[in-house]
C-alpha cells in the first residue's frame, strides 16, 4: 500500500522563513548565535541578514501528499538528510514540497519492517532549488497492520 | 572567532556536552518545530507505545549537533548534513556531540560527527560536508 505511493508528490507550499519561528527554534536546540538572532550581527555578516538553523526546514509545511495517509502513532525516525545551495536568509519567502522516494521492506528484530523515504524540497520564487531533505520513516509491521492500541 | 581552516585531516571540533535532557527541553522543541508526537513529551503516551519514559526528538539531537559549527558562519556553510539516528535519548542522558574531520578536498571539509550518551553509546551519528566560500 505504500509501495503505490512512490512518485507521488505534494503541491508547492509557500513558507517564510520568519524571524521569530527562528528564534525560537535556535533556542529550542540550545544554539540562541547572534547570527541566528542578532539583527545587527546578521546585517554586518556575509549574508547581510541572518540566517536559519541548518535543521530549520523541519518547521515548513510541505503540503499533502493526495493518498499517503500514515499513521499518526507509532513511526520511528531512522534517517534524516539535508542538502544545501546556501543557508536560508530570516524574511525569505520559500516553496516547499515532498515527494515519495521509495519504500521497501526488510525483515527485522520486530518483524517485517517498512522504510519510507520522503524527499522535500525548497525552492525560491523563480523554482530555484535552495536545499532538499530526506527522511527516512520506519513502520513496523504492528503499526502499518493497526495492530497497536 | 575561530577558523575551520588550520584544522587537520584526524583533528577534531571541541566537543560540546549538553545539560541533563530536561522535559522542558522537549516540551520547548515541541513547540518550536511543531513535532507534538506525545512519545516525547507525555509519559503515558510512551509508555503506551512501549518505551520506557519519554524520549528526545531525533531532530532536537540533530539540531542540537548543527551547533558544533555555527560559529564558522563567514568561512563557509553546511552544504550537506545526513544523520542516522541509532538510539534513543532519555529524560536526564548527558549527551556529547563531536565532529571529526575525515577528509578535505578542495573547498570541502567532510566531517563524521556523532552523539553519544553518558555511557559511551551512540544515539546518532552521521556526515557533515562544510563547504568553504
Amino acid at each position: 500500500m505504500f509501495k503505490e505511493q512512490i512518485g507521488k508528490r505534494s503541491n508547492r507550499v509557500k513558507n517564510t522563513v520568519e524571524r521569530g519561528a527562528v528564534k525560537k527554534f535556535a533556542e529550542a536546540i540550545g544554539d540562541p548565535h547572534p547570527i541566528y538572532v542578532d539583527e545587527e550581527t546578521g546585517r554586518r555578516s556575509r549574508y547581510r541578514n541572518n540566517i536559519a538553523p541548518p535543521t530549520f526546514p523541519r518547521i515548513f509545511d510541505y503540503g499533502v501528499i493526495e493518498g499517503l495517509n500514515l499513521p499518526n502513532k507509532g513511526l520511528i525516525h531512522g534517517e534524516q538528510t539535508f542538502r544545501y545551495v546556501r543557508p536560508l536568509l530570516v524574511g525569505e519567502d520559500i516553496y516547499c514540497f515532498s515527494v515519495v522516494k521509495n519504500y521497501f521492506e526488510k525483515k527485522g528484530n520486530f518483524g517485517e519492517m517498512g522504510f519510507l523515504v520522503l524527499e522535500s524540497f525548497g525552492e525560491d520564487s523563480s523554482g530555484n532549488n535552495l536545499f532538499s531533505s530526506t527522511s527516512t520513516i520506519v513502520i513496523s509491521e504492528a503499526v502499518r497492520k493497526g495492530r497497536t492500541k | 572567532m575561530s577558523t575551520l581552516t588550520e584544522l587537520q585531516v584526524g583533528g577534531s571540533l571541541k566537543d560540546i556536552q549538553l545539560a541533563p535532557v530536561t522535559r522542558i527541553d522537549l516540551i520547548k522543541y515541541a513547540g518550536a518545530s511543531g513535532d507534538f508526537n506525545p512519545i516525547h513529551t507525555i509519559d503515558e503516551e510512551a509508555k503506551k507505545a512501549g518505551l520506557p519514559g519519554i524520549i528526545a526528538h531525533g531532530m532536537w539531537t540533530m539540531g542540537n549537533l548543527s551547533k558544533l559549527f555555527t560559529e564558522y558562519y563567514e568561512e563557509g556553510f553546511i552544504q550537506d548534513f545526513s544523520i542516522r539516528f541509532k538510539g534513543m535519548v532519555f529524560l536526564n542522558d548527558v549527551i556529547t556531540l563531536k565532529a571529526t574531520l575525515h577528509e578535505k578536498k578542495e573547498n570541502k571539509l567532510y566531517f563524521n560527527v556523532q552523539a553519544i550518551n553518558q555511557s559511551g553509546n551512540e544515539v546518532l551519528k552521521g556526515k557533515v560536508v562544510y563547504q568553504f566560500y
